[in-house]
């Protein structure tokens, strides 16, 4: 049972957070309606929103389930690699190519989670990671649609056509807005889940399987289907990967990206709405800001990471909540 | 599923049911009946299967042998979730509460099991009847006013006054208490075999006790298991003038 009650005994909403949480889709899209506009580089800040997104997904698995999975990568790479396949060669519009996208998120995650789901903790980390590898490997194989080795090129996308208006892809700053229109749905989206019915079942689960069991929910059900919930915003964001990129790196779908997900989610604050952004937003400013001075940034985001890890433990936007909270 | 000819006063009935875990037999052919209405107790020293049966009963072990039957329908191997829908709630031996969810969040969670599982885009605020009907089940259990509480921060003995509140959120026929009182003051003792008389006014209890002197007062009938085994059943005088339990139960020291 959790003992570490001592950050809060009662959640006696103030006034302010409660607002907060109710607009909470609409504090976060006024921010990232903003964001570009204080960033050095708009490519980071497409970056920050596609593994923001991707983080975000992972959190719902992670923070509110309460499961481990290190093979969220291959969520987040077919849904790269199969936008990216439906654009390079069977020339498909953009728009359903995100939709392929994002149904090959949930698919993935459907199969690995309907093998991997009645495992719990590290056996459950173990094997979702085993099953990522071996959609690895067969993406990886697959040389005629995903190019192996050399990453899938040439998803080139110049124009969008948006209700009529031709919008320059090219363009950093319009790219941004139109990922950022993605984000914010897959936002509104989340929200809905997580203050639903549903979502209070999720937080149950997580806090005590047994418990919920008697009180008659499914248990694997629940999982199964935040799992493919989750892949669904992975997938997304994977989508919106291939796009920004123009190609899709076999990184992609390479374990350290599961890992990725992992850190950005401890670093912004697990569990939390937004803190999987903030994670993200950090954890790619580091790298990016870092390693313009020196080649060792692993080094310096590794520390940062322990120090956040051992001084900030619920994450830097964990830690803000619990301080509005108190 | 209609009940087939079936005893009306019988709410649950197993019929040679037994329970081995590899070679471990922890339960043998028990067959007994639990009468509708009533506050039946398992007892038995340590080791007698007292918490195979209940796990058996409450549908979390599907048994080796035998079956289960509820109002006449057959459960047997029915998975664990399924049986809050059919009518049957249980509390756990050791306290199971939702640690991080505040006290009416935790009762909520609970009544909307039976209304909406996978309701996964609508705000559950629409279900606000079941917002009153939750605070109306944390006063019955005597939580009233401690809603915005984190269920983990309560004291033991409101963490299990809770759980009972959680068991009764399924409105449930047949409530199973496994160890109600464990690790109580005696004070929390009093008050929580109050709570259960009072329960089962409306519904039938089958509690399991190891403390055989706190449910005489109020069972209506007993079972004693011994060695995986029903060894006696009757009423309270039947029981306490048996000579068999007397013999493996009642020479032990009492705890």
């Amino acid at each position: 049972m959790a003992n570490d009650l001592a950050f809060e005994s009662s959640r006696q909403p103030s006034p302010l957070l409660e607002w907060a949480t109710r607009h909470r889709v609409a504090l976060a899209s006024l921010f990232l309606l903003v964001f570009p506009l204080v960033m050095p580089f708009k490519a980071l800040a497409i970056m920050i929103l596609i593994y923001g997104l991707y983080a975000l997904g992972f959190n719902l698995l992670f923070g509110y389930l309460g499961l481990l999975s290190f093979g969220h990568s291959a969520l987040f790479g077919a849904g790269a690699y199969l936008c990216g396949i439906a654009i390079v060669h069977f020339g498909w519009p953009w728009y359903l190519a995100i939709g392929l996208g994002l149904v090959a998120g949930m698919a993935v995650a459907l199969v690995i989670g309907a093998l991997a789901i009645r495992t719990r903790g590290i056996y459950f980390a173990m094997v979702t990671m085993a099953l990522s590898q071996c959609v690895y490997y067969l993406f990886y194989q697959a040389v005629d649609l995903t190019g192996g080795e050399n990453g899938l090129r040439g998803v080139n996308l110049k124009l969008v056509n948006i209700a009529g208006f031709e919008v320059d892809f090219l363009n950093p700053l319009s790219r941004y807005y139109i990922v950022c229109g993605f984000v914010i749905a897959a936002l509104w989206v989340l929200s809905r889940i997580l203050a639903s019915p549903f979502g209070a079942v999720i937080e149950a689960v997580r806090e005590n399987e047994a418990r919920a069991r008697a009180s008659g929910y499914d248990v694997t059900l629940v999982r199964l289907l935040t799992f493919v919930l989750s892949g669904a915003f992975c997938g997304l964001a994977g989508a919106l990967l291939a796009l920004h990129l123009s190609t899709v790196p076999i990184e992609t779908m390479h374990y350290e990206t599961s890992g990725l997900a992992v850190m950005m989610c401890l670093l912004g604050g697990m569990g939390t709405f937004f803190g999987p952004f903030i994670g993200a937003a950090i954890f790619l400013l580091l790298e990016n800001l870092v390693s313009v001075w020196t080649s060792h940034w692993q080094l310096f985001v590794g520390l940062a990471f322990m120090a956040c890890v051992l001084f900030f433990p619920r994450g830097i936007w964990g830690t803000v909540m619990d301080r509005m909270r108190a | 599923m209609q009940p087939v000819a079936q005893d009306q006063s019988v709410i649950m009935r197993t019929e040679g049911v037994g329970k081995t875990f590899g070679s471990f037999v922890a339960l043998k052919d028990i067959t007994a009946e639990f009468r509708h209405g009533a506050i039946t107790s398992i007892i038995g020293p340590n080791g007698a299967g007292k918490s195979t049966y209940f796990n058996v009963l409450s549908g979390a072990f599907a048994p080796s042998t035998g079956k289960i039957l509820f109002e006449g329908r057959d459960v047997t191997g029915m998975a664990q979730h399924k049986f809050a829908h059919l009518g049957i709630a249980k509390s756990f031996q050791i306290t199971n509460v939702f640690p991080l969810l505040t006290t009416h969040e935790n009762i909520r969670v609970s009544l909307q099991a039976l209304v909406s599982r996978f309701d996964i885009f609508r705000p559950r605020t629409r279900l606000s009847e079941l917002d009153d009907e939750a605070e109306a089940l944390l006063e019955r259990v005597g939580l009233a006013g401690q809603r915005h509480r984190l269920a983990g921060s309560l004291a033991h003995g409101e963490q299990r006054a809770l759980e009972v509140g959680m068991a009764l959120a399924s409105h449930p026929r047949l409530l199973l208490l496994d160890e109600p009182t464990a690790g109580m003051s005696p004070e929390e003792t009093r008050t929580m075999m109050d709570l259960i008389v009072r329960l089962a006014q409306e519904r039938t209890v089958i509690l399991v006790e190891h403390k055989m002197k706190l449910v005489m007062g109020i069972s209506d009938r007993l079972l004693v298991l011994h060695h995986g085994e029903l060894l006696a059943e009757g009423t309270p005088d039947d029981i306490r003038r048996n000579e068999l339990v007397k013999r493996v139960y009642l020479g032990q020291r009492e705890h």
